[in-house]
């Protein structure tokens, strides 16, 4: 008798979970970007996926954990029109309780001044669409969508 | 992290030989920099035309080293791949950098040629 089939077992979704630290969130991105359904998006937009992830993943490993070690889980999942992503990890709440409004440093300043950061949420929200923060039982969780059009 | 450089009279060429500049190499591109830029006084160009990626971090660590050379010895780009361009895009980064489409026009530029 065949095997019963995975429910979980989807050509349409890529899960892993990976430590929570520059070199694991490189490895993640070549492997999210090089397995379905990312592998098969148009290069303009594998680069966008690559991009928002890459700020979110680091910014799990720079803020939410800082100093600490944890892992961070990432599904994406294709959805009509856009690429769903999850994002689970167990550090710090955000600040507040919310996301960052993402506003583009200033740039019109004396070259010593110029921004060295705060780019991260600024490109997360003009690459995405229904940002979605939550915090329960010592969990973050963001949702967000991807939509797959090449972007302007 | 490894940088190619080559000087000529006005110009300091840094090419990149990596494919990515993220938060796992922002320190070290940083701080290579600043060792090939340590002597001399020329403009400095910098060609990211072998850079596949970059992310926020990256972006950070350039301008960085372009406020460590200081107004008197500019940072320029060349080379930008797509998806470097579009980080400079977004993040309206292009905007504060003279960027040239390879290291030839840009080191021809700079020659006055």
């Amino acid at each position: 008798m065949p095997p019963a089939p995975d429910p979980f077992a989807q050509a349409d979704t890529h899960d892993l979970v990976i430590r929570a630290e520059p070199a694991s969130v490189r490895a993640a991105l070549r492997r999210v970007t090089a397995s379905p359904p990312v592998v098969d998006l148009a290069t303009d937009l594998r680069s966008t996926v690559e991009i928002v992830l890459a700020e979110v993943l680091n910014n799990v490993a720079e803020h939410a954990y800082a100093e600490l070690e944890g892992h961070v889980a990432v599904t994406v999942a294709l959805h009509p029109g856009a690429l769903w992503c999850e994002v689970v990890d167990e550090g710090a709440a955000m600040p507040g309780g919310s996301l960052p409004e993402g506003r583009l440093p200033q740039t019109d300043l004396a070259e010593t001044d110029l921004p060295e950061g705060g780019f991260g949420w600024h490109l997360i929200r003009s690459m995405t669409r229904d940002l979605e923060y939550r915090r329960r039982r010592g969990t973050n969780r963001l949702n967000f969508l991807i939509p797959l059009v090449e972007y302007p | 992290m490894q940088l190619k450089t080559q000087t000529r009279p006005k110009v300091l060429t840094v090419s990149v030989m990596e494919d990515r500049i993220d938060a796992a190499t922002a320190i070290q591109f940083k701080e290579r920099m600043r060792e090939v830029t340590r002597a001399g006084d020329q403009r400095v160009v910098l060609d990211l035309a072998r850079v596949q990626f970059l992310d926020s971090s990256g972006l950070g660590a350039i301008v960085a080293v372009k406020k460590m050379l200081g107004p008197a010895r500019p940072l320029e780009l060349s080379g930008l791949t797509a998806t470097v361009e579009k980080v400079f895009r977004l993040t309206r980064m292009d905007s504060i950098f003279t960027i040239h489409s390879s290291i030839e026009v840009a080191a021809s530029h700079a020659a006055g040629t």
